[in-house]
């Protein structure tokens, strides 16, 4: 086994983005969870205060959408939501590195890539509430549509990686997909399948797997045997492990990842190790599978403590500025709360829409049937 | 005027795709430097390159979620499934991610992709590859189910379909892949049959027969023989699975006050059912005995040595037509 620049341990034969050996420890990390930086040869990283300050902001925000959505949930104004707390940073770390042309592909829990890519987070709550299936378009912030299905989208990410090579669009000026997924997913055929596409056809696209150590119930043990990035040399591209509570090191990573990709030289996998702090969405109840032992440790990690102990410690953030943060993270949770509450219920007969291009003529025979029944009620109502 | 075999037909059509659209994509296991295992694609890797007719890893799922990719890119990717009995490994992506993508995004994101499927026995060949799983998609929102039965259509269809903004799953009927027409391949596509409707085939008063793919020429066949009989078989081919054609189902039926539906498919559970239900819904005053299927039976598809037992034939056809005159 082989360490590279890059900080990756990479399985005999098998690539690095660096392509150089070093003796790294196999998790790259650039800020320690006591909020000291540490640098890392392979993944230089410049920012400067007010760029720390915007991650800050963006992991604070995150989080209170969460915490919004969650009461939202107990309220009832959501049917489930799947909590993102624990993984702020792997996502804000992660969707930072994007260009504005890059495409990214969700699970139904990036709610942080969501903020990063600019969407409105009320959009996000559509498909919790059950108002629809998907509330955005996905060419309005190169963001695509929540996928449920476990891994399915990680092919879809890597069909869409293949266009943009047919559009001529990798080498300078390119463009790359990245697609988001968990360690469960990699036990799934469909994300083995895009390993080997994007692999064979040396596609511009990232494979980001937060790995928070639980599928639902099932710890990380039950999906592999051996480190989740070390897969990736199978497939005969790089693989590495990033601190996924560590916000500067999933943006640089991430960054020369999609970089590499742009330019052509393929995939890469990006395991963020990180934690699933809460349960695995609203329904669940993680005391019946796992320690509190385990959460108190990983609660020493958390993204958001480690960057605000840097801003302090190196004084670059007053009170006022943590204020302000606090400020408006309160004004996108009222925000979102407000729209929630006013969300109307879809049109009944809005269900017949988009099914076809245009309705098929057994679909107009239905809609108006139901139409009918429907309105039967109203007029019987209004006899009365 | 060319005469063309099936195969040939949609591999023409094929072509002419690749070259009105530089968007479309054909993909699939062994459709490039082989042609294809019936060499439906032949030629076209050599003529078009290896970025438009792709040679893919040898899994169905990465064949169908790639293409999902591909067409919200802007492609318009025409998938071959090799065999009927290998779209499983497919299904999720095409069940769960193809059929639902328009509703899922509001109708902001359209997934054209094709999915050429060569289905149907006899054959000869080993388990697996004789399948008639039609009635599975045709299940199913959001997905457009045809089947041509002869290289004409063939021609078209394949066309309409990869010009189609929704999801098309497109059966070819294998075992007429070698039957031969005449194809008039300088027509376009405005003046041909739009590609939900379906086509009557040998006009008759007495019953109506459905069908589709590799039985539609089982079906006139059997009006040939009719004839003899003096009973006069009305055969619809069927065309589009999903949606059906039910005003031109109904018209002939209401006509002839009887109806046959001939799938090789098992009859439980098969598109034969919903036409058995939807007849009766429309036509119920005008028939004069209750819809018959003539179709596969309860079993898996049976060792082909077995099939001509399993499939309908012309006499299972006649067998049930003289039933329908038996109420």
């Amino acid at each position: 086994m082989a360490v590279d620049a890059g900080g990756a341990v990479t399985a005999p034969g098998s690539g690095s983005l660096d392509g150089q050996p070093d003796s790294r420890a196999e998790l790259i990390q650039l800020l320690t969870p006591e909020g000291e930086r540490a640098d890392h040869p392979g993944y230089p990283l410049d920012l400067t205060t007010d760029e720390v300050k915007g991650l800050y902001r963006d992991l604070v925000i995150v989080r209170r959408i969460d915490t919004e959505a969650i009461a939202l949930q107990r309220q009832g104004e959501l049917g489930i939501w799947a909590s993102l707390l624990g993984q702020e940073a792997a996502q804000v770390g992660s969707g930072r590195a994007l260009s504005p042309r890059d495409m990214a592909f969700p699970t139904y829990r990036e709610h942080g890539v969501a903020w990063c890519r600019g969407l409105d987070p009320v959009k996000l709550l559509e498909l919790f509430r059950g108002v629809s299936h998907g509330g955005w378009d996905p060419a309005d912030h190169n963001f695509h549509l929540y996928t449920i299905v476990i891994g399915a989208q990680t092919l879809h990410a890597t069909g869409y990686a293949m266009g943009i090579q047919r559009d001529g669009l990798v080498g300078e000026n390119g463009e790359a997909a990245i697609v988001y997924f968990g360690d469960g997913a990699t036990s799934q055929g469909d994300v083995n399948e895009a390993f080997i596409w994007a692999s064979v056809f040396n596609a511009p696209i990232v494979f980001f797997c937060q790995n928070n150590q639980w599928a639902i119930s099932e710890p990380l043990e039950r999906q592999s045997r051996i480190p989740l990035y070390q897969r990736a040399s199978g497939f005969g591209f790089p693989g590495l492990r990033v601190d996924g509570n560590d916000v500067f090191a999933c943006l640089a990573v991430t960054r020369k990842a999609m970089q590499a990709a742009r330019d052509g030289q393929g995939p890469t996998l990006i395991e963020a190790y990180t934690y699933r702090m809460g349960a695995h969405t609203t329904t669940d109840d993680p005391t019946r599978y796992r320690l509190a032992s385990e959460l108190e440790a990983w609660k020493l990690k958390d993204p958001l403590e480690r960057v605000k102990a840097y801003l302090v410690r190196t004084g670059s953030a007053d009170a006022a500025f943590f204020e302000e943060v606090d400020a408006e993270a309160a004004q996108v949770g009222r925000h979102i709360r407000q729209a929630c509450l006013q969300m109307p219920d879809p049109a009944p007969l809005s269900m017949f829409d988009n099914v076809y291009s245009e309705p098929t003529a057994l679909l107009r025979e239905e809609r108006d049937a139901y139409a009918a029944y429907l309105d039967s009620f109203v007029t019987e109502e209004v006899a009365r | 005027m060319t005469t063309l075999t099936l195969s040939k037909a949609i591999n023409e059509g094929l072509r002419k795709a690749l070259e009105d659209d530089p968007k479309v994509v054909v993909m699939g296991e062994d459709v490039g430097k082989l042609g294809g295992v019936f060499r439906v694609t032949d030629g076209l890797q050599k003529d078009f390159g290896e970025s438009r007719v792709v040679d893919t890893p040898l899994a169905e799922s990465g064949i169908v979620g790639t293409a999902i990719g591909l067409a919200l890119r802007g492609y318009r990717p025409v998938c071959e499934i090799q065999f009927d009995g290998f779209v499983f490994p497919a299904f999720d992506q095409i069940v769960s991610q193809l059929a639902k993508m328009r509703m899922r995004s509001q109708g902001r994101a359209a997934v054209p992709v094709t999915i050429r499927i060569p289905f149907g026995g006899g054959i000869g060949a080993v388990e697996h590859h004789s399948e008639s799983p039609e009635a599975l998609f045709a299940h199913i929102a959001g997905l457009r189910v045809v089947a041509c039965s002869g290289p004409a259509d063939a021609y078209t269809m394949i066309q309409q379909s990869i010009r189609c903004e929704d999801p098309v799953i497109f059966f070819e009927p294998k075992r007429r892949y070698w039957d031969k027409a005449d194809v008039d391949t300088t027509a376009g596509l405005d003046g041909a049959l739009p590609l939900e409707v379906a086509r009557t085939v040998a006009e008759g008063t007495d019953v109506t027969v459905l069908a589709y793919g590799p039985m539609v020429r089982t079906c006139v066949e059997a009006a040939v023989a009719a004839r003899e009989d003096g009973r006069s078989l009305d055969v619809i081919d069927l065309r589009s699975l999903s949606p059906l054609d039910l005003a031109a189902i109904a018209a002939s039926v209401r006509r002839t006050g009887r109806c046959v539906v001939v799938h090789e498919a098992p009859v439980t559970g098969g598109l034969g059912a919903e036409l058995a239900a939807r007849i009766t819904e429309q036509c119920f005053y005008q028939l004069e005995a209750p819809v018959l299927r003539v179709g596969g039976f309860s079993t898996p598809y049976p060792p082909s040595r077995l099939e001509e037992h399993y499939l309908p034939d012309l006499d299972r056809v006649l067998d049930a037509v003289d039933r329908t005159f038996a109420y």
